[in-house]
């Protein structure tokens, strides 16, 4: 679950780390107020999940309060995109109103999991306020990591090396050590997956802050963070998303006209591959799950159709757990209800196969069956491709 | 011959008295396993569906000898059934669970690493060898003992390789579904090693997704003399960066984890790589030569 810059500085500021002084406003009229009590040269940061901000135009840097509310006027409602968003960007409801620091070096500092080591690693960089992707990419060299032992953390010599490696020295190396040990500490303590402080920076004064941050949070552990649980912010995700995450149903929007429907990850992965392969393009990845029910299934369907994008529907199950006849009549009962009125492409094998499959041809409705994936692919393709 | 699960086998079912755990252990015991134990803590001393329950996992290995676990436990209380069936000296600790905690896994793995205990998964369909026995919730039925072993991220993919492989008589050695969460026991080289030694297995078809470079060590470990024929298949091929696909692990995060990636790493190791899950039963016919 990604959390909001605002939320991930003030969980930081509570773990005693350096943030700069700051509020979240969600009005203009608010980040007027919060402009006037902080006075001076004031940051406007628009709060929205991906990344990029800067160059989309939603970091503002601008002087007194009067200036504040009208940049915060223009910025919240606007559609923001950046690199990480799509084309239509992401609009911002709200605004993080920052003191304005000024800033002598930048560096980079972040934690993630390494899946091969199956233990945290902590990275460092001179390369502050950069990409680290492209970081990585073009100047590995400057990127200096430590693995983290389980339980005990990251060591205070750890974080020392770090800290000289990326060229700090004295008492700004040892405050930076100290924002360092005490980031991971938070990382583990609320079951973060990913950390960023990019840049952290060196203040004119000889300070260090975390000037920004971007935290994600393990959704398999949020039941133990009830508080945690509430930084979710749902108008960052898609309605349909939202919608099917009720369900348990794991479904992911994408822009094309095939509305898929299938059981298991991996297969939902390579429905999507062969519909391109065919030449269509899936209007979405849905996976129903080991051991859907009719009622899942029935809201599977409506959650596809609701992308008014969706010209034909495949549905491809491999019946292991999940029954074919279950599926057959979960279908039936949804397309009935919903009045499909779109071409539905059916691939079912596996379990009870036959059963599902004499249910589909006595339900009197207009499915196209078909033996194998590849036969499916091209059949829906074809269809979604007339009832253009 | 087959692998990690054999004549051997004595299998324990960690959560046997839930609902999954119950359903699972019959259709284990239906296809020929031997199950011999459940552990449900506080219903130690009763039985269930025949089946003596233990409170522990060390008390069920003391009088059944059971040398294999199971487990059908929530996601809050799994890493701990995992670390108390390698600390019972369990050889093979099977973990079908979705949805631990990564940091659950990172103190797992740390425990579990240097004891002589195998972990599969964990959010895995876990492991059947033909004809001899099935751990973990893949279906019995689309089965038929044979020449080909299979490795998967994937449950449903691993189940379609398993029916175009019996369609074409060709059949199964051993099927190991290693899961597909970011932190994970058993890797794609550690199957590929046991299927190397195991005379029986002729052929391996890996399915591998996007995320991660586990499919990337698999194909710089075939490259160095891998002696069977490896027929790969890449699920995510067209999945949109920084999306988690359904798997927790299944994710192209910074430009890495891409399926051409995986694709290309593999083909280069002399994998034949088919783009449709669909081609795979001909693609290891093709490569036994029974096209």
């Amino acid at each position: 679950m990604k959390i909001h810059e605002y939320q991930a500085k003030t969980l930081l500021a509570k773990a005693g780390l350096p943030v700069p002084k700051g509020e979240v406003a969600f009005k203009a009229s608010e980040a007027r107020s919060i402009a006037e009590r902080f006075g001076g040269r004031v940051v406007v940061k628009a709060q929205i999940h991906a990344g990029g901000r800067g160059k989309g135009g939603g970091v503002q840097v601008v002087d007194g309060a009067e200036a504040a509310e009208q940049t915060a006027e223009k910025m919240l409602g606007m559609n923001l995109v950046t690199a990480q968003t799509d084309s239509t960007g992401q609009v911002v409801r709200q605004l993080l109103v920052e003191e304005a620091v000024e800033i002598t070096a930048e560096y980079y500092f972040g934690i993630v999991i390494d899946r091969e080591r199956a233990r945290p690693v902590v990275m460092a960089s001179s390369a502050g306020g950069m990409e680290i992707e492209q970081v990585a990419a073009d100047t590995p060299e400057l990127i200096c990591k430590q693995v983290i032992d389980t339980p005990h953390g990251l060591f205070d010599f750890q974080a020392r090396s770090l800290a000289y490696e990326i060229g700090l020295s004295g008492a700004v190396a040892r405050q930076a050590a100290e924002v360092m040990v005490a980031s991971q500490r938070l990382f583990v303590d609320i079951d973060a997956s990913l950390l960023e402080i990019n840049p952290l920076v060196v203040t004119k004064s000889g300070d260090v802050l975390i000037l920004d941050a971007k935290m994600s949070l393990d959704d398999n552990a949020l039941y133990r963070h009830m508080d945690l649980a509430a930084l979710r912010d749902v108008s960052e995700e898609d309605a349909l998303e939202v919608e099917a995450s009720k369900y348990d149903l794991n479904y992911i929007r994408l822009d094309g006209n095939i509305g898929c429907m299938v059981n298991g990850a991996g297969l939902a992965m390579a429905t999507m591959d062969i519909i391109k392969l065919a030449g269509g393009n899936p209007a979405n990845f849905l996976d129903v799950g080991g051991g859907a029910n009719t009622d899942q299934i029935r809201n599977a369907f409506r959650i596809v159709l609701a992308d008014t994008n969706v010209k034909a529907v495949l549905i491809n199950i491999f019946g292991g757990i999940l029954r074919c006849d279950v599926l057959a009549s979960g279908v039936i009962d949804a397309v009935k209800e919903l009045d499909v009125d779109i071409p539905v492409v059916i691939r079912m094998e596996g379990t009870n196969v036959e059963d599902g499959k004499s249910i589909l041809r006595g339900s009197g409705l207009n499915f196209t069956t078909v033996l194998t994936m590849d036969e499916a692919a091209s059949a829906v393709v074809a269809l979604a491709a007339d009832s253009k | 011959m087959a692998v990690l699960i054999d004549e051997q086998t004595r299998l324990v079912v960690q959560g046997l008295t839930g609902r999954e755990g119950t359903f699972h252990a019959q259709a284990a015991a239906e296809y020929g396993t031997p199950v011999v134990a459940g552990v449900t803590p506080g219903k130690g001393g009763t039985t269930h569906q025949g089946w003596p329950v233990f409170d522990t996992v060390r008390e069920a290995v003391a009088v059944t000898d059971a040398n294999t676990s199971v487990i059908f436990v929530p996601p809050a209380v799994a890493a701990d059934a995992i670390i108390e069936a390698a600390d019972a000296g369990i050889r093979v600790v099977v973990c079908i669970t979705e949805g631990i905690p990564v940091a659950d896994m990172v103190t797992v793995l740390g425990k579990i690493r240097g004891t002589t205990t195998r972990l599969v998964g964990p959010n895995c369909p876990g492991i059947l060898s033909a004809g001899k026995g099935k751990v973990g919730i893949i279906p019995g039925h689309i089965a038929q003992e044979g020449r080909v072993g299979i490795v998967s991220k994937s449950g449903t993919l691993t189940y379609e390789a398993m029916h175009q492989l019996t369609m074409r008589g060709l059949g199964q050695t051993t099927c190991v579904g290693i899961g597909g969460d970011p932190l994970i026991g058993t890797t794609f080289v550690d199957i590929l090693r046991l299927f190397e030694s195991d005379a029986a297995t002729e052929a391996v078809v890996l399915i591998g997704e996007i995320g991660g470079s586990a499919e990337e060590e698999a194909a710089l470990y075939i490259k160095e003399g891998f002696s069977k024929p490896v027929i790969g298949f890449i699920a995510g091929q067209t999945a949109p960066p920084g999306r988690r696909m359904g798997h927790a692990g299944a994710i192209v995060a910074g430009g890495k984890g891409t399926a051409d990636e995986k694709m290309a790493a593999l083909k280069d190791a002399g994998v034949v790589v088919v783009k449709s899950p669909a081609e795979i039963g001909q693609a290891v016919a093709a490569a036994l030569g029974v096209a």
